[in-house]
């Protein structure tokens, strides 16, 4: 539908987004690390971490992160008496491997084309999309099965066996309803699926087909084995599930990969129902057009903002409040900010951009899609944490029986209903 | 087409290289000081008694065996859903959608066959009941699962 001649791409490109996407993808982990330790802490009336520093800056807590990179880095490595060696330490390394790798198909922005020249901000546009995200996604259960499995722990053997349990369960329900997407856009591509939910939110498949909407996302909670379906970890009764007897990096990699299937599963969502990098209103063909009239607001509010910001900051500046560095945080992040948005203003305030390149409105349309994805992305993510901190958990009868008899006939119904709609 | 497929190559080889780096590191900078105590499986502070691959519910595999079955209907369906708009713009929508009822209705008929045999049921039931006077023993505990 939307010609891409591969062969145009240049080498140094594809090279470029094999390294960029993943480097995006890693460090949407951080943040999204750092959103689940301050969004509880608020949830639960607390301050959440806000110590760490370096050289007194704290960013709110971001700095953690680092801290814990050295430590889980240096932490001791051991394996249990009995472990299977080879295994286990496959085991941690197919998980976090899986879920890095089904972000290839993931598309950023619309397909970028300056003249001859075209470019797509997905790794590969395979014609097969979605069925090579679910062949990759479900062999993430051979990660969490070895890892229970090879352990030689009791703890870890159940929740290994829970774990492939569930996420087999729900992977039909995942699979069945979103047939009905393919049945509208008559593509399993996720460009094409993308392309034909329009700019318009209210032919976003999210409106369009809200049953398939909500059991899918109740489907993606039990495959990325979050809360109110982490009974493969439930630390009451498995104390952590198939990862009890990991350390250090090897832990790291279960703990980075339960994040990145929330990524991998927050941008599926976003492609598939929320329109995916659709700006609302707004297509790609009218954000070229008018390219020069959005770059010039977006400047002057980043100005103003900006300004807000630095001043916000620099008035909260209170000598030995802490007596230590983390006193002249304010100071640091709030004058760059001032000094900026300044900056800014006056440049878009009095001369503006009013002449660009042919290059320039292609580019900026692309970034500005980029960003709305990254942002509805985002969006997902915090609604998975907020879930997490609010719902209680499930008793394993339950699950089971809330997939096999409740979500698998509805999303059958669901697919007959929609094949019904479309013939009549 | 195949060369979109190369780059999933190329991202292949970035992800497993991003997993050898850091757990090569790890092996570098950890310390490793074992001890029969550190190395004993964790079970909360217990010694354990036998291995941990012992005998675990027979159900597990139930549900692996209908998961096959609805994999196989999941992926007959993908290519069917994709060309369905076709077929319904060349008026022949009601055989292929017919087609698949039937495909489907085979497969429901295997669940309705495994539900009604109490094979997705987890808990079995429990009879606490007083065999002379028939009240339960335990209020309540009958009515789990």
């Amino acid at each position: 539908m939307f010609p891409n001649n591969p062969l145009l791409e240049p080498f140094l490109i594809i090279i470029a987004k094999v390294i960029l996407i993943p480097v995006i993808v890693l460090n949407l982990i951080p943040l999204l690390i750092w959103m689940e330790r301050k969004v509880s802490a608020y949830i639960q009336d607390r301050r959440g971490p806000n110590r760490a520093n370096i050289l007194g800056v704290r960013l709110a807590g971001m700095i953690l992160n680092f801290a814990d990179v050295v430590k889980l880095l240096t932490k001791e490595e051991f394996f249990p008496t009995g472990a299977n060696r080879f295994y286990f330490v496959l085991a941690p390394g197919l998980v976090f491997f899986i879920y890095v790798i089904t972000t290839a198909i993931i598309p950023f922005a619309d397909v970028l084309k300056i003249g001859e020249f075209t470019m797509s901000f997905q790794v590969a546009d395979l014609n097969v999309g979605v069925l090579y995200l679910f062949s990759m996604a479900s062999l993430a259960v051979y990660g969490v099965m070895l890892a229970g499995w090879s352990s030689n722990n009791k703890y870890s053997l159940l929740g290994g066996l829970r774990a492939s349990s569930q996420m087999i369960s729900y992977e039909i329900t995942m699979g069945l309803s979103i047939v009905t997407l393919f049945m509208m856009s008559g593509s399993v591509s996720l460009n094409d699926i993308i392309h034909y939910q329009s700019e318009n939110p209210l032919y976003w498949n999210m409106i369009q087909q809200p049953l398939a909407f909500i059991l899918f996302l109740i489907a993606t909670f039990a495959e990325t084995n979050r809360n109110p379906f982490d009974l493969p970890e439930g630390e009451s009764e498995l104390v952590a599930g198939y990862h009890v007897e990991y350390s250090s990096m090897k832990f790291a990699l279960f703990f980075m990969g339960e994040y990145a299937a929330i990524i991998v599963a927050s941008s599926v969502l976003a492609a598939l129902f929320l329109g995916g990098w659709q700006v609302p209103f707004l297509s790609t063909q009218a954000l070229i057009d008018n390219a020069v009239f959005f770059l010039n607001v977006i400047g002057k509010v980043f100005g103003v903002v900006s300004i807000l910001l630095g001043l916000v900051l620099m008035v909260q500046f209170r000598p030995g409040r802490y007596k230590d560095a983390r006193d002249f945080e304010v100071l640091i992040l709030g004058i760059p900010a001032l000094a900026v948005g300044i900056f800014a203003s006056y440049f878009f305030f009095t001369q503006g951009i009013y002449d660009m390149p042919d290059w320039a409105p292609p580019v900026f349309a692309a970034s500005v899609q980029f960003v709305t994805f990254i942002t509805k992305v985002i969006l997902f993510c915090f609604f998975f944490i907020w879930v997490r901190w609010t719902l209680p958990r499930f008793r394993y009868d339950q699950l089971m029986s809330f997939g096999w008899k409740g979500m698998i006939p509805a999303s059958l119904v669901n697919l007959f209903l929609v094949s019904a709609r479309m013939m009549f | 087409m195949l060369f979109q497929f190369g780059n999933v190559l190329v991202f292949f080889l970035v992800g497993g290289g991003f997993v050898f780096v850091s757990l090569l590191l790890n092996y570098l900078l950890s310390p490793k000081v074992p001890t029969a105590e550190k190395l004993a499986p964790y079970e909360c502070g217990e010694i354990p008694i036998e291995g941990a691959w012992t005998n675990f519910n027979i159900r597990f595999y139930i549900i692996a065996l209908l998961f096959i079955i609805f994999d196989v209907e999941i992926a007959f369906m993908f290519p069917i859903a994709t060309i369905f708009k076709e077929w319904v713009k060349s008026g022949s929508g009601l055989l292929i959608l017919g087609e698949v009822a039937v495909f489907v209705l085979i497969l429901l008929l295997g669940l309705a066959y495994a539900w009604v045999k109490g094979d997705l049921e987890w808990a079995t039931k429990m009879e606490f009941k007083d065999k002379v006077s028939g009240k339960d023993i335990v209020p309540g505990a009958s009515k789990v699962g």
